[in-house]
C-alpha cells in the first residue's frame, strides 16, 4: 500500500511530541514512555501514580479527536495487516518492550534526547529488527 | 491542577503523533520497506521530537525539581544486557508485523477503529504476560 510523503507535517508532529516529553519532565520530573504508562496502569502500585497515568492517556485518546475539530478531518490509520497478524504482533510487541523496558518514545525519543547509551542500543535493535521482518514479510514469503 | 496539565500533555502528544503519521501502521511499514514502497516521512518526525526533546531536556533539568514533583526520575540503569537486546529485538519483530507501535496506537484509539482496539489489547496482554514470566523467575530466585 503506498503512502504520500509527509515531511513538514511528520517534522510538526515529531516537534509536537517533543514538546509533550519535555514537558511531563518539567510538570512531573518523568519520562514520555507509552512502555510505563501502559505498565503501570494494569500493574499494582499507588493509586495516585496510576491517576496521573491514566490523565496523559486519556489526553493521548484525545488526540485524534482534537485533530478532528481543528482540521475537519481524522488522522488517517490504513491498517494493511490481517487480524491474527494484529494480534501475534501486538503480543510481541509487549513482551518485547516490557523486557526491553521502553519502546519508540521512551527509548527513541526521550533515551536518544538524554544520549543514554543503552536506549540507543535499544533503538538500533529493534530498528533493525523491524526492517528485517518487514522485509521477510513483504520480500521474501509475500503477506 | 496537575492532572489537568498531564492530561493536556498527553493531548499534545496525541496531535503530535495524529498529524506526525505514526498512527498510521501503513506509512510505518513502509518508513521500513527500502525494497518496496518506501516512505521516509518517519525519519522527520524522530528527528524534530529528538531535537525538540534534547534542547527541552537541558533546560528542564537545569531547575533543582519538577514543578508537581520532589525530583526528576531519571533512570539510573546503563546496562547493556541480553534482557534489553532481546527485548528490543522481539519489540521489532512485533512492530514489523503489525505497523503499530504503543506510543502510535495509544492516541489511535481516539479513532475508535477496532484495529487498534484488537493490537492494544493484545499488547497489553503481552506486557502482563511478560510481568507475570517475570515476577515468576524472581520468586524462583529468590527460593533457590
Amino acid at each position: 500500500m503506498e503512502t504520500v510523503f509527509t515531511p513538514w507535517q511528520s517534522l510538526a508532529g515529531g516537534a509536537l511530541i517533543g514538546v509533550a516529553a519535555t514537558l511531563l519532565m518539567l510538570s512531573l520530573g518523568r519520562i514520555f514512555g507509552a512502555t510505563g504508562i501502559l505498565s503501570g496502569l494494569i500493574s499494582p502500585g499507588p493509586s495516585q501514580d496510576r491517576l496521573w497515568r491514566l490523565a496523559l492517556l486519556l489526553g493521548m485518546v484525545s488526540g485524534p479527536l482534537a485533530v478532528l475539530l481543528l482540521t475537519g478531518q481524522m488522522p488517517v490509520v490504513q491498517v494493511p495487516v490481517s487480524a491474527p497478524m494484529l494480534v501475534i504482533g501486538g503480543l510481541a510487541v509487549g513482551v518485547g518492550v516490557t523486557y526491553g523496558s521502553g519502546c519508540t518514545s521512551g527509548h527513541g525519543v526521550c533515551g536518544l534526547a538524554r544520549l543514554s547509551p543503552r536506549s540507543l542500543m535499544a533503538v538500533l535493535t529493534f530498528m533493525i529488527a523491524t526492517a528485517a521482518t518487514v522485509y521477510v514479510l513483504r520480500h521474501v514469503i509475500g503477506v | 491542577m496537575r492532572l489537568l496539565s498531564t492530561y493536556l500533555i498527553g493531548l499534545i502528544f496525541g496531535v503530535g503523533i495524529s498529524i506526525s503519521g505514526m498512527a498510521n501502521p501503513a506509512k510505518v511499514l513502509n518508513f521500513f520497506d527500502f525494497a518496496g514502497t518506501w516512505d521516509p516521512s518517519l525519519a522527520f518526525v524522530m528527528g524534530g521530537a529528538v531535537i525538540v526533546t534534547f534542547i527541552g531536556y537541558r533546560l528542564v533539568l537545569a531547575r533543582s525539581r519538577p514543578i508537581f514533583g520532589e525530583g526528576f526520575g531519571l533512570p539510573a540503569n546503563s546496562t547493556i544486557d541480553l534482557r534489553l537486546v532481546g527485548g528490543s529485538a522481539l519489540f521489532g519483530v512485533g512492530w514489523g508485523i503489525a505497523g503499530f507501535c504503543p506510543g502510535g496506537a495509544l492516541p489511535a484509539l481516539g479513532t475508535g477503529r477496532w484495529e487498534v482496539l484488537l493490537f492494544v489489547a493484545a499488547l497489553m496482554a503481552g506486557i502482563w504476560l511478560a510481568k507475570y514470566f517475570q515476577s515468576l523467575g524472581r520468586a524462583s530466585t529468590a527460593n533457590s
